[in-house]
């Protein structure tokens, strides 16, 4: 690029000088600045600094949307896929959320929407570019898939997360067609199988012969049997593989052979973690761990799905350098997990059942000092006066982790004593999700409710962004909220509060909270009026069995043009006003026209 | 700053009242205005996984008065009661047209809140799990046997989308009976509400799907076997039927044929005659 040496833009006739190359003409004087920008704004990689940049100005606006190359949509229906590619031109990645996260545990109807049809045409047409595409709870056919495959020629990475509606045919289409692909991960997706009569497709022989560029593939939800030995041609021709998460098909003796194809992976999914039938535990038996051994770079161990836990020690020759276990569907028991833990020095993240009860989370607390993020799931989903898990183990790991950032623990028991502990153990809490099963229960010592406990997270860490509620909860809980929880943008509850001001406390004192999902909780019309000011701010709000009615929706859809209301009953003639389901957000297009018939739009 | 984190500690320590309101139990007393002395029980009211409110009559204010003096929710136990009263505004979480009832105990959808795999994983999973019997695999494998898992499919009259379950993971009908229930309740229940006009609302209770072996149920389990004949499940012994099953439905008992039901009444009337007698 070559101008004037004048930079002024109000020079009338700019003509070049001579330039060393005449078929480079200096670009008109407005756009010169455009154009520096364009090239600074390259270095922006935060999509919220992008967004501030792009306020600036009309030239800083349109300066940004052609530089990003990365982007966010973070609820598929706020904008029409046709306005994101009229704005965004030059996209070479995409990140796609569908469905709110209640639709994972069956609260929104099957069919209720998040198609990635219309996007994915759109794409098609603007961005034959397009290298990535991320989706979260999108829903998506063969036919989907197919179109990626074809459409885009530079395609690297498709990373699938609780989707679902496609089946093994849309993923052999993509691992056919898309020769470049390094990055294919299938995550808590549900893949639809081939119907029983038909043969299971082998979409792992579908990848092209010859060397490969895939550093990621990612099945484990992938329920069909695999071609083991097309599955082992493929590790060994893919010298940049480094994660390797297999499905529970995938036996111990087979994932030894991976392992030995493959030393250079850092994230491993074991698959089953089982001998097949044929094999009796302890005929022939290989030495597992020093597949372990082999794969020295190993930071990251997964799966286990059907875990025989007397196979547990093999890993032992990894435990030193992990920084990542997921034990979470193993049902393992505190003595089967403390020789592994007690080794695991380096551990940051830990997902694990509670079967390890509050012993096991005592081994841990004692051992893994750099803990960064715990999840302990629960084994036994009813309602029951006693767990495995208790304040005691939330107690000793707050006590022993101190540099812990994130917890989800599932429990039936838990004591203000103990949360208020871990409030002041715990300082650099980003994420504190704790589910109390039995519903309105009280702390079992004091026979309180929890609000203290929750209260003190929210007043001692200053850096929490996302809050689950459980346990019994009067206003007083979303009061402390309220006043100390500013930083606050993802707040869950379920069964909680009193009354209208208990949401009112909420949406008056939180300026960030962007998610905010409740469930059967007494908030009604006068709360929901309360947070008008702020809706427009929010990614979405979620209200279902709460004390909303219609006529309220209504106001508020009036009052606020850009917010989507849709109401989601399963009957159609109601006696009363009162609606199940509240999904409302804030969106720049016409309301979606795919909706099922249970959903209402207000506007 | 000592000062003020003291300040910070006793605030939480002690419950927070209105002023002049010193100790908590007065709080709560003069609030509550319901207080029952009678003892209390050795285990938890919420035991057994019953909704408390199914046990408490609302009594109080009624739930349209939002002032501070309505928080009756949620009142913490009195040393000496074990009767816990709740706001009626949280008793009436439910739309109020329908009854307050809180008929069936039990779970909810969605409660609590974990995927339905996890779910499924959860409830199949014993602490001292056997170890798994060598099973015949009827997966189409390729080469080398894959984990474990059997898994045949499952599909239910009125969900569209079948499932697939892991034999291995039961050792006895009931056992399967009680996945089949965990799987389905809430597709079910999701299903009637898509459909529109249905029964069931989405926040009331799914209904637990009981009876499946015996023909008192709404819905009855029969299964393909290897030559590919449909017999109910539960007539032979638990890993004959391990060893035969090809796929599991779960068939509305209404749709089975007047013989099939007949039969399927005769086993269980057999037994019931032999408990009378």
């Amino acid at each position: 690029m070559t101008h004037s040496g004048s930079s002024l833009p109000d020079l009338p006739n700019c003509t070049s000088t001579a330039a060393p190359m005449s078929e480079i003409r200096s670009p008109p004087p407005d756009r010169v600045l455009e154009i520096v920008l364009e090239n600074v704004l390259h270095f922006l990689t935060c999509r919220r600094d992008r967004n501030a940049a792009s306020l600036v100005c009309r030239s800083w606006c349109r300066a940004e949307a052609l530089t990003r190359s990365d982007l966010f949509i973070g609820n598929c229906y706020a904008v029409s896929p046709h306005r994101a590619t009229s704005r965004f031109r030059r996209v070479r990645s995409l990140t796609v959320k569908g469905k709110p996260r209640f639709a994972d545990f069956d609260l929104l109807p099957l069919n209720w929407g998040a198609h990635f049809s219309p996007w994915g045409s759109a794409l098609a047409d603007a961005y034959p570019w397009l290298e990535k595409l991320h989706l979260k709870r999108m829903s998506l056919t063969d036919d989907d898939l197919n179109l990626i495959a074809r459409s885009f020629p530079s395609f690297k990475e498709l990373v699938l997360v609780c989707c679902e509606g496609f089946g093994i045919a849309g993923i052999a289409a993509v691992a056919a067609n898309c020769r470049l692909l390094r990055v294919l991960d299938l995550v808590e997706s549900v893949v639809e199988d081939a119907d029983e009569d038909e043969e299971v497709m082998d979409w792992i022989s579908c990848f092209p012969d010859g060397e490969t560029h895939l550093e990621s593939l990612v099945f484990e939800c992938v329920e069909c049997p695999v071609n083991f030995e097309a599955l082992e041609r493929l590790v060994a021709r893919s010298p940049y593989l480094k994660k390797l998460r297999l499905n529970h098909y995938v036996s111990i003796p087979q994932l030894y052979r991976l392992m030995h194809r493959a030393p250079q992976l850092t994230h491993l999914g074991t698959g089953s973690f089982c001998a097949s039938d044929d094999v009796a535990v302890g005929d022939q038996e290989l030495d597992y761990s020093s597949a372990f051994a082999a794969c020295k770079s190993l930071v990251c161990l997964s799966g286990f799905r059907d875990i025989l836990p007397d196979y547990l020690p093999a890993i032992y020759p990894a435990c030193a350098n992990l920084t990542s276990l997921n034990l979470s569907y193993a049902d393992v028991n505190a003595d089967q997990l403390k020789p592994v833990i007690l080794q695991c020095h380096k551990l940051q993240t830990l997902w694990v059942l509670d079967s390890i009860c509050d012993e096991g989370l005592q081994a841990v607390a004692a051992t893994c000092k750099d803990l960064r993020e715990l999840r302990v799931f629960p084994g036994n989903t009813r309602e029951e006066a006693e767990g495995p898990v208790s304040e005691v183990g939330l107690e000793v790991i707050s006590q022993g982790c101190r540099k812990l950032q994130s917890i989800l623990f599932f429990c039936q028991r838990m004591t203000n004593a103990a949360v208020i502990a871990m409030s002041k153990n715990c300082p650099d809490l980003v994420v504190f999700r704790l589910c109390i099963i039995g519903r309105y229960r009280p702390d079992p010592e004091t026979h309180e409710p929890m609000d203290d406990g929750f209260g003190a997270i929210v007043m001692n860490c200053k850096k929490l962004t996302r809050l689950a509620v459980s346990g019994l909860l009067t206003d007083q809980a979303f009061r402390y909220i309220g006043m100390y929880g500013k930083l606050l943008r993802t707040l869950s509850v379920a069964f909680a509060g009193d009354s209208d001001q208990g949401l009112k406390y909420v949406l008056e004192g939180c300026p960030n909270l962007q998610k905010l999902e409740i469930r059967d909780s007494p908030f009604g019309d006068a709360a929901l009026h309360s947070g008008l000011h702020h809706f427009y701010n929010m990614r979405f709000l979620w209200m279902s069995t709460c004390k909303l009615t219609r006529q309220g929706c209504q106001e508020i859809a009036r009052a606020l043009p850009h917010l989507a209301l849709e109401v989601i009953d399963s009957q159609e003639d109601k006696a009363d006003d009162h609606i199940e389901i509240l999904y409302m957000y804030r969106s720049l297009d016409r309301p979606r026209n795919d909706a099922p018939k249970c959903v209402t739009i207000l506007q | 700053m000592d000062e003020s984190s003291r300040n910070d500690d006793m605030k939480l320590e002690l419950r927070l009242a209105p002023p002049g309101a010193e100790q908590q139990q007065q709080h709560w007393g003069l609030i509550n205005g319901i207080r029952t002395t009678t003892k209390r029980d050795e285990s938890s009211v919420l035991s057994l996984g019953y909704f408390p409110h199914a046990t408490i009559t609302t009594k109080g204010s009624p739930s349209s008065t939002t002032t501070s003096s309505s928080q009756a929710a949620a009142l913490p136990l009195h040393n000496n009661a074990d009767k816990k009263v709740f706001s009626p505004s949280s008793a009436n979480t439910a739309v109020p047209n329908t009854s307050q009832k809180r008929t069936a105990p039990g779970p909810v959808v969605g409660w609590p809140p974990i995927r339905s795999f996890r779910k499924n994983l959860a409830n199949s999973s014993s602490s001292s799990k056997p170890p798994p019997p060598p099973p015949e695999h009827h997966n189409k494998d390729y080469g080398g046997g894959g984990g474990k898992g059997m898994f045949v499919k499952i599909n239910m009259d009125g969900v569209p989308i079948g499932r697939k379950v892991d034999l291995n993971a039961y050792d006895s009908y009931e056992n399967l009976s009680n996945a089949v229930d965990q799987l389905f309740r809430g597709l079910l229940a999701a299903q009637r509400d898509s459909s529109g006009g249905g029964v069931n609302k989405l926040q009331e209770e799914e209904k637990v799907i009981t009876g499946l072996l015996d023909g008192s149920g709404e819905y009855t389990l029969v299964y393909e076997d290897n030559e590919g004949d449909r017999m109910l499940v539960g007539d032979v012994p638990w890993h004959m039927f391990v060893s035969t099953v090809k796929r599991l439905r779960v068939l509305k008992s209404s749709e089975l044929s007047a013989f099939t039901q007949l039969l399927v009444l005769f086993s269980v009337g057999g037994k019931q005659e032999k408990d009378a007698t």
